[in-house]
């Protein structure tokens, strides 16, 4: 490799233009409070462009739904975000500040702009009311002027899109299937038609039939409405098919940043590289699989190097002393970064390490 | 429409089970009670003839075999006829519990709501805004109810009727008024129940505040919650179309237990201030062995706990659609 590295601490602007942002996150920061804190997500910075997919992927605790949490302003005490910013570029062109919202434009701005697909959909839902009574709180909530009439006619048609029948309306949540509660709250989640929806682990209670059909349900839905979706999952291999983008969280930290068609093939960060050997590759070549050894790191702790040193089986002597930044590898595709001094040119000629780009075959 | 049917069945068939139960207490006593009402009777004054007839049959105590006395016994049950009772003698039972069941009625019951509706009020506001100055109001309503409950009975009686006589200290209205709709009569009657109904609601409030406070705590935690606000909804359809609406459910059940003991369970309060309710005329009951009133008072409040617990499980249906399972 002689690309030069650029030194840039987040993604690089996208060749498209700034226009073509809906939601930018700059540096953002969330803490646990207590005697020792945990600093759950430690500057992440991405952007994600209108109508694409942008995966987030990582083991569970390495801050994906706190970051989900702070992209939707839903943080409760203890939790509290400490720094960073959140834009948002409507489709008007109206650049909004996320973090200065106040509670009446924050929930306005809610559902409408920017709605949410919970961990466990399962439980999303209301129990003691029917499905169409918690289609009409959201219209009476955003569009008070709508009829009852037209709310339980754009109730059935959104029930529809999903593929339901559009007589579940006077149901109530336990009368339905796993599966077709999540199509409800899927549904739900695009009532207003928002411009991002953020999905977080959307599919991770259903068993993987029922989990095709609803990703494929997405799929249809974002081509049709041209949403965008933010995916949070720890499952790579889904991530790697559905996602335009896919940044890769580890402590807290996004460690790399890439286009997904190229990740599964070119992963440049050891521990994206681990993740990807730990599942099987239905179509590709028979291969070990292997975990990646130890757990990760207590993130209540400050430690001086890399978070993952203790755990890469290419540690070198800086990967201890001074944590890598987010580093543009130059690749052609889009920006391509990540975060570990075996891409850094200097710390790579020092330590007289070979780079681990192609290293996964 | 099912749903209330079945439930109705059920309770139907536990009415009987009790009257039934009923039915075998007075053999249990021994020797013969209806000589030893009659001769307790006989002592207070003349006794109208047929009383014993009557006695026998409300007893379950008549002639032929069990299955006849079994009939008798249901027949006069229905026709209330439960004989004269001992302590107010030639004072027919029937009318004694006209005149007592109303008051303890209409005063527990309405306290017992009030102190429901209060408690669940408040449960949801410190709930909601947990940690404020409201939340922690909490442990001090619960150190009302850990009071016991004839001292703060007798605590404000004598506030208010000796330092202050702002109220009635007995009695369930001033005796020289007659029993109607008058002006006079109702304001009286409403007088006297003031301190009574405050004194149950001060010492049982602070109960369902802190268990609809604790659930609203628990539930606030439940993912359609996030969900619901994450949707922007009104931060008061939140509080109450999503998270009260399902703490509230183990409180309605709570509710179900309390509505049945609204007829027995006013004892200490209607002794305290005199009041002449069932609790009170029981305690009359038992100290006299007076058994026809005694009999009488273990149906009316067989029959108040079961059609409490039948209004609560159709309630029920409608709050919480999960234990609605046949529609």
């Amino acid at each position: 490799m002689n690309a030069p590295a650029t030194g840039l601490t987040g993604p690089a602007e996208p060749a498209a233009g700034p226009r073509d942002v809906v939601l930018r996150a700059r540096d953002i920061r969330v803490e646990y409070d207590g005697e020792r804190p945990t600093r759950a997500v430690r500057g992440v910075s991405f952007e994600l462009r209108r109508g694409e997919v942008l995966g987030i992927a990582g083991e569970s605790g390495c801050g994906k739904s706190t970051l989900a949490y702070a992209l939707t302003r839903m943080l409760k005490a203890p939790a509290r975000m400490t720094g960073g910013s959140l834009t948002f570029r409507t489709r008007e062109g109206e650049e909004l500040d996320l973090l200065s919202l106040d509670d009446e434009e924050l929930r306005t701005f809610r559902w409408t702009r920017l709605s949410m697909v919970f961990q466990s959909a399962m439980n999303a839902l209301n129990p003691v009311t029917t499905i169409g009574r918690q289609f009409g709180d959201i219209f009476r909530a955003h569009r008070p002027d709508m009829g009852k009439d037209e709310r339980l006619s754009r109730t059935r048609a959104l029930l529809e899109m999903v593929g339901i029948d559009a007589g579940r309306t006077s149901s109530y949540p336990h009368e339905l299937s796993g599966g077709m509660r999540q199509r409800v709250v899927i549904a739900m989640a695009l009532a207003l038609e928002p411009e991002v929806v953020i999905m977080d682990e959307p599919t991770t209670a259903l068993d993987v039939v029922v989990q095709r059909e609803i990703l494929d349900e997405v799929e249809r839905l974002r081509e049709e409405l041209g949403f965008s979706v933010i995916f949070i999952t720890h499952d790579l291999g889904l991530l790697l098919e559905i996602s335009d983008r896919l940044a890769v969280m580890y402590a807290g930290e996004i460690i790399e940043y890439a286009p997904a068609e190229e990740l599964a093939t070119r992963a440049a960060h050891p521990y994206t590289q681990g993740l990807l050997r730990s599942f099987p590759d239905l179509t590709g070549v028979r291969r070990e699989l292997r975990g990646i050894p130890g757990s990760p790191p207590d993130l209540r702790a400050e430690p001086p190097g890399c978070a993952f040193a203790d755990r890469c089986e290419h540690a070198f002597d800086p990967c201890r002393s001074s944590a890598p930044r987010l580093l543009d590898l130059g690749r052609p595709g889009g920006p391509w970064t990540a975060a570990c001094h075996l891409n850094d040119p200097g710390h790579r000629s020092a330590a007289g390490a070979p780079t681990t780009e192609g290293r996964q075959s | 429409m099912r749903y209330i049917l079945r439930k109705l069945g059920f309770y139907l068939v536990a009415a009987w089970i009790a009257v039934t139960l009923n039915f075998a207490l007075p053999r249990l006593i021994p020797g013969d009670p209806v000589q030893l009402i009659m001769t307790r009777q006989s002592q207070l004054g003349p006794v109208p003839p047929g009383e014993e007839e009557v006695l026998r049959r409300m007893l379950g105590l008549g002639h032929g075999n069990i299955l006849g006395q079994y009939w008798d016994y249901l027949v006069s049950i229905v026709q209330l006829k439960f004989g004269l009772s001992v302590t107010y003698f030639p004072t027919p039972v029937t009318t004694i519990l006209r005149s007592s069941v109303l008051w303890t009625l209409v005063l527990v019951g309405m306290a017992t709501l009030i102190s429901v509706l209060i408690g669940i009020s408040l449960g949801t506001l410190a709930g909601w805004k947990r940690g404020t100055w409201l939340d922690s109001l909490v442990p001090s309503t619960t150190f009302l109810a850990a009071v016991p409950y004839f001292w703060v009975a007798l605590l404000l009686i004598y506030l208010f009727t000796q330092v202050w006589t702002v109220f009635p200290d007995q009695f369930s209205y001033d005796p020289g008024l007659t029993i109607g709709w008058s002006g006079e009569f109702v304001s009286s009657a409403v007088r006297h129940a003031v301190l009574p109904a405050i004194t149950i609601v001060v010492s049982s409030v602070g109960g369902w505040m802190l268990g609809m406070r604790n659930m609203m705590v628990s539930t606030l935690s439940e993912d359609y919650v996030s969900a619901a606000e994450a949707k922007g909804l009104r931060s008061r359809t939140v509080m109450l179309g999503y998270a009260a609406r399902n703490a509230v459910l183990p409180s309605v059940a709570g509710f179900a237990i309390s509505l049945g003991f609204v007829i027995s369970g006013s004892l200490v309060m209607e002794m305290v201030f005199s009041y002449q309710g069932i609790g009170f005329q029981l305690l009359q009951a038992v100290s006299n062995n007076d058994y026809p009133l005694m009999q009488a008072i273990f149906l009316v409040i067989t029959f108040a706990v079961l059609s409490a617990n039948f209004l609560v499980d159709v309630l029920y249906g409608f709050v919480d659609p999960r234990t609605r399972l046949a529609r």
